[in-house]
């Protein structure tokens, strides 16, 4: 992913290790930057941030170290969205950064400055749902519902760029989001009939 | 099964029985694969759940948690942390109301909200409330705990030996050791022609449902609403409404979506009375979630077993006698780990011994795990069922087959309402295509192929007490009202399919409010498979009632007998052309409102109700890296009728998917030398991927039409859909490789090991 690597936000383990705190998880967008080129921001202090957001920009004063996850629920009311571990393991955060699907929780919200996240109310059409979320409904591809935002992202982010996705693919692009009440055989389905319903409507 | 639903106080039977409506003769919403009612909710983001809940002027709170396995508090030093911004309210062992006595429904032991003797690592030592998220968890790191580390003990044997560190007065036994006896073992073994024994040992499984454990808490006086991510808002009613002392009245638990229990939110959390305190000190509203790592330390586990199974069988497949040796641990706090049920009821024996005994230990206490046991003796019991068959030369389907019961063995002999546990073996074999599966060749190079069965019962009738209301407005449309909460197994979809049933309307006119102690009737904890055969007689009662108000004004109106009457797409229809929609219905347009209160009626007397399932595995093993890819998995399930076919299945894989688990990937590791947990995160504690179960698993719903068990005829199936996955996983290793794992898990690190052993013996 060599775009990943050009953007000029905070890393999270750039940002973590300029503060001098101790290990931090791996940085979901791309390599680290060097620490020199990191700005140090006390705790506690806030930063202006525009965050283009389905479609609209949005400022908010957030602490540096607040990720994408905590500013897209807490400040922006964008509850669609779940924290299900807030460390990279479960994917309940899933959004879209430039289209493709990236934990929100490893993801500091500086670094998504300049770009494009979609959030699951972001798939809406108005009040109806998007293509996946149609195709989830229909094939029953949830239980809870708790993992569901990241699943859908999920597929979305793979319709994107694979229109007719093979089950290992599928398999694969979901292969980062858990589902602990087990539907995904359901959820393979619903990216299945997702791929469908967008390729009849784009015909 | 008392001590798994502890909150559960009303008496088996209600004190009037409420009339029971006949079986559906047929039916036209019911059984259905319908979407779910609250689909749209649920993929558009718009479901709030309790950890979506926010609230005007809420505070944060986090709190700081023992890292030791056995320690006191000696001295909590808050000075710096106080000082921090936004800090408003420290609780600590001395503060009011934290040395709150902490009962468990198991009793025996007990604690204290914030108690200074810490039996586990993760115990609750501070809390902090603070205006952001960020800065609770500052300060709580900011509070400096002195401890005097203690002795530990971590494996349930060594706890029970002389000598050990005393987790509670009274020694390291939870309680008497649960025994069971009938007939007589030792002649049963005298009589076999074959007696096998082994012993099993199973991983400690963590729940971990994806939205953890948390609430809010907000005073209005000395009135106290909570929201909580929680199983069952009347159990956490009640023992809040007990710990702080408060009528029922005063005390509103909210439910609403919650993202997945699987048991170990079957009950009061600490952190929600640390809430409730918090925020009764701070005057403001305070949220509480753990963290997922605090969710891995101190939100449950099924406990690990020890289990000795010996059994004996004659040459002809006569199971003779079955005894079962069990050692478990409910953790540090009484809980339950007894197993043993499925050796006394599951098959046909007339010789049973069951001896289980349950020890504290320096871990996180056990809650009721998905059916709590089960897995863990199906583990043993099933595998040893695979090894008779093939000491006698018997096909293992055919084995179990033979000893099928048709009454409940280990309830007196009472006989079953059903029981399709034979249709399940049979019709889920040939749907598997077993025997010849089993005849195919079993090694391709490097891989082994194998295929495995094991069935199970599920142990638990449910509580038959259940009240809700079908409210139908002056246009027809209805509200019904429900006490349940949904854990995701479409609670809410079935009961509105139910109410759609009876009153001839489009589900998509009903409104479901549900999970509220303010505002919906008593409901138990959906949990042990009861939700449905439990809520689902009260709604269709409720459903009934309301169609008989109807009925009964249209009869006025049209002047003919309500018994010719029926509801049909939103009218009443009769005789002829008789046909009466509900806005001209007269009755209804004055009175603006009919109120339908039903209730659950009691259990059939001298009959037992329960489901009962057989699942079937295929694995490939590969020998150069000890990978187990299970194929296939089918699971035959008897959970009386198919509610929503959609949903059915959906459990079922699911449930299987948790089983798979269970065999493969989950475990807690606890540190030998420090007792701490060193997987307390998703990544070092696997649960199963959409890479790791198969796409497509297959689901056979074995409908024994069940006219007896309720009125609707259902059973329960969450339970049984992940009872049997792992033995059968188990005993499909055993077939592509011949090496029996009885200990956990199936996985490369123990299978290239054991690989390697039998290489070395030629």
């Amino acid at each position: 992913m060599p775009d990943d690597r050009k953007h000029g936000g905070v890393s999270r383990r750039g940002f973590l290790a300029t503060v001098g705190a101790g290990a931090a998880g791996a940085a979901t967008l791309g390599a680290a930057e060097a620490p020199s080129a990191t700005p140090v921001v006390a705790v506690g202090s806030r930063v202006d941030l525009d965050l283009r957001v389905n479609g609209r920009v949005r400022r908010v004063a957030a602490e540096a170290r607040e990720t994408l996850l905590e500013v897209l629920r807490d400040d922006l009311g964008l509850t669609g969205t779940k924290p299900g571990c807030e460390r990279g393991e479960c994917g309940a955060c899933t959004v879209l950064i430039d289209g493709r699907p990236r934990y929100s929780c490893m993801t500091l919200a500086p670094e998504a400055q300049g770009r494009e996240v979609t959030t699951v109310e972001g798939l809406m059409l108005g009040e109806d749902l998007g293509d996946v979320q149609r195709a989830f409904v229909e094939q029953d591809a949830f239980q809870c519902g708790f993992c569901t935002a990241g699943q859908v992202i999920a597929v979305e982010g793979l319709l994107r760029v694979a229109p007719d996705p093979s089950l290992d693919e599928i398999r694969d692009a979901v292969s980062g989001n858990l589902c602990r009440c087990g539907a995904y055989p359901h959820i393979f389905k619903a990216a299945r009939r997702a791929a469908e319903i967008k390729r009849g409507a784009r015909r | 099964m008392r001590a798994y639903y502890p909150s559960d106080p009303a008496a088996d039977v209600p004190a009037s029985a409420p009339e029971r409506p006949a079986p559906w003769a047929e039916t036209s919403v019911v059984g259905k694969p319908l979407p779910r009612v609250d689909g749209y909710e649920c993929v558009s983001g718009t479901a709030v759940y309790t950890r979506d809940v926010a609230l005007p002027g809420m505070l944060h709170a986090a709190v700081v948690r023992c890292p030791h396995a056995h320690a006191r508090v000696k001295r909590v030093d808050t000075a710096r942390a106080a000082s921090l911004p936004g800090v408003r309210a420290i609780l600590t062992g001395d503060s009011p109301g934290a040395g709150l006595p902490w009962y468990f429904a198991a009793g025996g032991a007990t604690s204290r909200l914030l108690d200074p003797h810490c039996r586990h690592e993760g115990e609750e030592v501070a809390a902090v409330a603070a205006e952001s998220l960020e800065q609770a968890r500052d300060a709580a790191r900011a509070i400096e705990v002195e401890y005097e580390t203690l002795p530990f003990v971590i494996d349930p044997a060594e706890a029970l030996k002389p000598g050990a560190p005393p987790i509670h007065e009274g020694g390291n036994q939870v309680r008497e050791r649960e025994a069971y006896e009938r007939g007589d073992v030792e002649k049963g073994f005298a009589e076999a022609d074959h007696v096998l024994q082994e012993t099993y040992r199973t991983p400690c499984e963590i729940h971990t449902p994806l939205e953890v454990h948390g609430s809010v808490a907000r005073w209005d006086g000395d009135r106290l609403t909570v929201w909580d991510s929680t199983q069952g808002v009347f159990g956490v009613q009640e023992q809040l409404a007990r710990c702080l002392e408060l009528p029922l009245s005063h005390v509103r638990v909210v439910g609403s979506y919650m993202g997945g229990g699987f048991g170990s939110k079957l009950e009061l959390g600490k952190y929600t009375v640390i809430a409730a305190l918090l925020a009764r000190q701070t005057g403001h509203p305070v949220k509480l979630f753990l963290t997922r790592e605090e969710s891995f330390l101190c939100a449950g586990n099924r406990p690990a077993n020890t289990l000795t199974l010996k059994a004996g069988v004659k040459a002809d497949g006569t199971l003779t006698a079955l005894q079962l040796t069990g050692l478990g641990s409910s953790g540090a706090y009484p809980s339950g780990s007894g197993t043993g049920y499925q050796v006394a009821d599951l098959y046909l024996c007339p010789n049973v011994r069951i001896v289980e005994t349950d020890a504290y230990i320096n871990a996180g206490r056990a809650r009721p795990m998905r059916a709590p046991g089960f897995p863990q003796c199906s583990w043993a019991l099933e595998q040893t069922m695979d090894a008779l068959a093939e000491r006698i030369g018997m096909d293992p389907v055919t084995l179990r087959l033979k000893n099928v019961p048709n009454v409940s063995q280990r309830r007196g002999g009472q006989p079953y309402t059903s029981t399709g546990l034979s249709r399940c073996l049979e019709q889920g074999a040939r749907a598997f295509d077993w025997e010849e599966a089993r005849r195919r060749p079993r090694e391709h190079g490097p891989i082994l192929r194998g295929v495995g069965v094991a069935a199970c019962i599920w142990g638990y009738t449910g509580q038959p007490v259940s009240t809700a209301i079908v409210k139908c407005h002056a246009d027809g449309s209805c509200d019904l009202t429900l006490g349940a909460s949904d854990l995701g197994t479409g609670t809410k979809t079935v009961m509105a399919m139910v109410v759609a049933e009876e009153l001839g309307l489009p589900i998509e006119r009903i409104r479901i409010e549900h999970a509220d102690t303010g505002t919906t009737p008593y409901a138990v904890p959906s949990g042990g498979s009861q939700t449905v055969l439990v809520n689902a007689p009260a709604v269709r009662a409720a459903a009934v009632e309301v169609k008989r108000q109807i009925l009964e004004l249209a009869a006025a109106q049209l002047g003919c007998p309500a018994a010719a009457l029926g509801l049909r797409d939103g009218a009443v229809v009769g005789p002829g052309e008789t046909r009466l929609v509900l806005k001209d219905l007269k009755g209804l347009q004055q009175q603006r409102v009919l109120v339908g209160v039903g209730r659950r009626h009691p259990h059939p007397e001298g009959k037992v109700a329960l489901p009962f399932a057989a699942q079937f595995a295929e694995v490939e093993v590969d020998t150069r890296t000890g990978e187990v890819c299970v194929r296939r998995l089918l699971g035959a399930h008897d959970s009386g009728r198919v509610m929503n076919r959609l949903t059915y299945d959906n459990q079922v894989f699911g449930g299987m998917a948790m089983g798979l688990g269970f065999a493969m990937t989950e475990a807690r590791v606890l540190d030998p030398e420090t007792g701490r947990m060193l997987n307390a995160n998703w990544s070092d504690y696997r649960i199963p991927t959409a890479k790791d179960v198969p796409a497509e698993p297959v689901c056979l719903p074995v409908d024994p039409e069940d006219a007896e068990c309720n009125s609707v005829g259902a059973k329960g199936l969450g339970e049984p859909a992940t009872i049997p996955t792992a033995a059968a996983i188990a005993n499909a290793v055993y077939h592509a490789t011949g090496i029996r794992v009885t200990e956990p898990s199936i996985d490369p690190s123990q299978l290239v090991r054991r690989l390697a052993e039998r290489r070395e013996r030629g």
